[in-house]
């Protein structure tokens, strides 16, 4: 199992989002606080996945599509959108998600391995598989999001 | 009662040293940091003895003493002069100008204090 | 803290500032100035230097200070003229002062041999040709001390003291001397009362007494004698060994009044007694300035630190200070935003108080910018010595004429001009200078100049570093361009675009390249720093006559003067600094030169267009020209262009936020800031977006290449 930028304690506290059809999680440790969806400003010739910036109390504050991010499906993001604010090593970072599910709390031997059907994409972002009720959450890390490489594939 | 010494230096360093150099020996300190300064410090406190430097900008320390000697009020204030040397000529020039005494710098502590003790009572 | 150790503290902090006060005090001095004031600031420095030195034993400092200080003296005394080289010495004793210091901050041993050099040229100059070292002795006059008693023996030391009216004028007191007297042994002591008139006749500030007496001590004369140390020649003492240890019967110690006692037969007087000279080595003859009258003295300007108001506050308050205005100036302008959306009269008492808040909002905002503003003289203070550096190390002969040190600037711009500027300094001494001999032979005189100076425009810190050498060697520089692939070999340039190719990442026309200009620092990093700060860098040159750079910075990277665009529906904003005039451009004046660029036609000359809204890829659609609203913006390198935006919105001040912060740089942008509706509006980098326009730029990549 990959995790490599996953902290080690017992119990661990996850945060659970709905992205189109699939489920994920992230450390809730790295959770700065959620808003709703207000409309960002555009930044030129930015990545895909790069919604724009807003004004989070004075800092400015991009926003990631992780719809596009993760290579599914997306839409124009509304005012049902809720963005995640999230610590990312020293910056902080807007995933614009569809909305929050569940808050877990989870032992490390309740994260499985990932399958290797997915895509390349998801693979490079999944950590581990959570199963819950039958649903599917894919626990993912947030280090590569704003990776320079894919950037300039505009 | 513990004695006052006015201290008149214009180096922040030296001005920290002969505090607390002083203040260890018991005595109470105030400070100036040219001779201007230190006859608007005479204008409000009247203290024991006077240390001084020499060289200070606005009213070097012969000036300072030549004032003070002047001033009815403060004629007979004791007052040394901090000197790097003590040459005859150095002495001669200190007294020329009025100075109670000497203490040579770098200042040994006690020497200091034995010279304030030489001229206050 | 160790109250010790917090005064080191304190010594040092002070020694960087003497330093400085000694730098710009000879700077003067070499430039011609030789009033007392400047002369005495300089010797003072030293003399506070050494003196605090003493205190730590930081005795290599000392030792080197004294003969600095010994030097300055005779100057001040007219001893020692000042002539070129000895200022020259006086300029490099001060650069090796300084290292002193620093070694004695770091506690290491500071380099001998630079040193030993200077102290051997000052012993030269402090010897003279007429001083002859004379013996500091002001009477001559036996000084006959005795030699200390080889073991302790108890004597008897005869002393006669007769006090003059000036001892007591200068403050002594006869009782403290003889208390004082009386520590050293067993002390019988016999008034003379003799001299002493009637009540009516007594001068109450006259001296009539005097004392005989007589010590029991183990001492030698010398501690008898330094006794009366303070009072030598205001009185008369005499100072006998009782030649013969004999039993006395105990005298009385008090004569009654009019009695005299003499157990003693007197022993020679002599009238003024000897201090015994310590011998004081390198410290020849020298006047003492005598000082002036004190009204005089205390009526000159102050020159050097004088007893200022200011108070001491921490850094992290006056930014926590500085952010908090800004949240203010985003609220007001958000409430201002939200009063006139809903409706309410421009003339209303509401939106009449908001203009009045707005107006004190930002008169806040402009004092607290004003506390962190400082002159850029901290930064101007290093760069003499980096010329005389230079200059020693090139053999060139290099002035450094500096104005402008009192202009401020906030201190986020200075800690970051100080790099830029000092490699544009070290340029301009090395490569921008020809040597003595090839100035000589082009009719210059051999020594070069270099201008550095700080002055304000337009809002913003303008910064030229000019010198008087031969300027751009444009055949030069453009065939190593071409050398290095940097453009064509038929490419056409203009004189300026040559001079600016030295800009290039990778250029360098030192066929060494030294150590003084650095290895591969180029002038491209310079201006990548300046650009960084939001800057701008340009050149200009005239063969024969030397070149002039041109620094261009915001006051402040916190706050900027902006003007409010839309282009392709999207908000910007444009510098104010960067935009000389709008226009309404009409059709027939714009032209295409090929298929993507267009210029259009301004006073007899073209000047290129950029589409704002294609060029950031707010759009995919060329705007109608007809339709939009052009404002002329210069560039770096005083390059022009036209941009074209759909409208203006007017303008403000914005507080500048960081698009680095918690993402990365935009090209295109330069930063980011929030407007009144809370909306975060992208600040335009209006150099990145003018220099894409020029044909033969290099091909960095750019957002005008997707096209």
């Amino acid at each position: 199992m990959n995790t490599s930028t996953v902290e080690d304690v017992a119990a661990r506290e996850l945060i659970a989002f709905r992205v189109g059809a699939q489920e994920f999680c992230i450390n809730i440790m790295t959770v700065r606080e959620i808003r709703g969806w207000t409309m960002a400003t555009v930044l030129p010739r930015a990545p895909k996945f790069v919604r724009g910036v807003i004004n989070l109390r004075g800092a400015v504050l991009p926003i990631v599509d992780l719809a596009v991010r993760l290579g599914l499906p997306s839409a124009e993001p509304t005012a049902r959108n809720v963005i995640i604010v999230a610590q990312v090593n020293n910056q902080q970072i807007g995933l614009l998600v569809d909305e929050v599910s569940d808050i877990l709390t989870t032992n490390e031997k309740d994260i499985q391995a990932a399958p290797d059907v997915s895509s390349e994409l998801v693979r490079s972002f999944v950590r581990g598989l959570l199963s819950l009720d039958e649903r599917m959450i894919s626990l993912i890390s947030l280090d590569h999001l704003l990776a320079a490489p894919e950037l300039e594939a505009a | 009662m513990s004695k006052t010494v006015l201290t008149v230096d214009d180096s922040r360093t030296m001005r920290d040293m002969l505090k607390h150099s002083l203040v260890a020996a018991g005595f109470r300190v105030i400070q100036a940091e040219d001779g201007v300064h230190g006859l608007e410090v005479l204008a409000e406190e009247k203290p024991d003895v006077i240390v001084t430097d020499i060289n200070m900008p606005r009213m070097d320390g012969f000036g300072f003493i030549e004032a003070v000697r002047r001033d009815p009020a403060n004629r007979a204030m004791p007052m040394l002069v901090l000197t790097t040397e003590v040459d005859a000529e150095k002495k001669g020039r200190a007294k020329a100008a009025g100075a109670t005494g000497w203490i040579v710098k770098p200042f040994d502590p006690v020497k200091l204090v034995d010279a304030i003790r030489r001229v206050t009572a | 803290m160790d109250p010790m150790a917090a005064i080191r503290d304190v010594f040092f902090q002070e020694c960087e500032e003497q330093l400085a006060e000694l730098e710009t005090g000879l700077l003067r001095m070499e430039d011609g100035a030789d009033d007392p004031d400047t002369v005495n600031a300089v010797f003072r420095a030293v003399h506070s230097i050494k003196g605090g030195a003493g205190i730590f034993s930081l005795d290599a400092l000392v030792r080197f200070a004294h003969v600095f200080e010994t030097s300055l003296d005779g100057v001040r005394s007219k001893r020692i003229a000042v002539t070129p080289a000895v200022m020259k010495l006086l300029l490099r004793a001060a650069d090796a002062l300084a290292d002193h210091v620093r070694a004695g901050r770091e506690g290491v041993a500071a380099e001998p041999g630079k040193t030993a050099a200077l102290v051997a040229e000052f012993a030269v100059l402090n010897a003279g040709p007429s001083a002859a070292a004379a013996p500091p002795a002001a009477v001559a006059a036996p000084v006959a001390a005795p030699p200390p008693p080889p073991a302790p023996v108890e004597r008897i030391w005869n002393i006669e003291f007769k006090p003059l009216a000036v001892l007591y004028a200068k403050g002594n007191e006869a009782a403290l001397l003889l208390r004082e007297l009386g520590q050293l042994g067993r002390l019988e002591l016999d008034l003379n009362t003799k001299s002493l008139p009637s009540l009516a006749e007594i001068e109450p500030e006259g001296a009539y007494l005097s004392w005989t007496a007589r010590l029991h001590a183990e001492c030698d004369e010398a501690a008898v004698r330094d006794v009366f140390d303070f009072v030598d020649g205001d009185c008369t003492l005499s100072i006998s060994l009782q030649p013969a240890p004999v039993a006395r019967p105990a005298a009385a110690e008090e004569a009654p009044e009019g009695f005299e006692f003499e157990f003693f037969p007197p022993s020679a007087e002599s009238s003024e007694s000897e201090p015994v000279s310590e011998p004081v080595a390198e410290v020849p003859e020298h006047h003492p300035a005598a000082p002036g009258p004190v009204e005089a003295m205390a009526a000159k300007a102050e020159t050097s630190s004088a007893v200022s108001a200011t108070i001491r506050v921490d850094l992290d308050r006056v930014d926590r200070l500085i952010d908090l205005v800004g949240e203010l100036v985003i609220n007001e302008a958000m409430l201002s935003q939200r009063v006139l959306e809903a409706g309410i009269a421009r003339a209303s008492g509401v939106a009449m108080a908001l203009d009045e808040l707005e107006h004190l909002t930002r008169e806040i905002q402009d004092s607290v910018m004003a506390i962190r503003a400082q002159p850029v003289r901290s930064v101007f203070q290093r760069m003499p010595r980096l010329v005389r550096e230079v200059a020693a190390q090139t053999g060139k002969q290099v002035r450094l004429l500096t104005e402008g040190e009192g202009t401020e600037v906030d201190k986020t711009v200075i800690e970051r001009i100080a790099d830029p500027l000092t490699h544009m300094i070290r340029n301009a001494s090395d490569h921008g200078l020809e040597s003595p001999a090839k100035r000589l032979a082009a009719g210059k005189p051999a020594e070069g100049v270099v201008r550095l100076t700080a002055l304000h425009r337009s809002g913003r810190i303008v910064l030229e570093v000019a010198d008087d050498g031969a300027g751009i060697n444009r055949p030069r520089v453009k065939a190593i361009a071409v050398e290095k692939g940097l453009i064509a070999a038929d490419a056409q340039l203009s004189d300026e675009e040559i001079d600016n190719l030295i800009f290039l990442p990778g250029f360098s026309t030192a066929a060494v390249i030294s150590d003084i200009s650095g290895r591969g620092v180029g002038m491209d990093v310079v201006r990548q720093s300046v650009t960084a700060l939001g800057g701008r860098i340009s050149i200009s040159s005239r063969p024969g006559h030397g070149s002039t750079f041109t620094l261009s910075l915001p006051l402040t990277l916190a706050v900027l003067d902006g003007m409010v665009v839309s282009a392709a529906g999207h908000t910007l904003i444009i510098p104010l600094g960067t935009i000389l005039e709008t226009l309404q451009p009409r059709a027939k004046d714009v032209h295409a030169l090929d298929n993507d660029l267009r210029v259009l036609a301004l006073r007899g000359g073209y000047v290129p267009i950029v589409d704002v809204g294609l060029t950031l890829g707010y759009s995919d659609q060329r705007i109608e020209t007809t339709q939009s609203v052009a404002l002329l913006v210069e560039g770096e390198g005083r390059t022009k262009a036209v941009l074209l935006v759909d409208a203006i919105h007017g303008q403000r001040q914005v507080v500048i936020k960081s698009l680095e912060a918690n993402y990365r740089a935009v090209p295109g942008i330069a930063a980011a800031t929030v407007m009144g509706d809370g909306r975060v509006a992208l600040i335009l980098d209006v150099d990145a977006v003018v220099s894409g326009t020029r044909s033969d730029a290099p091909r960095e990549p750019s957002l005008l290449e997707a096209r």
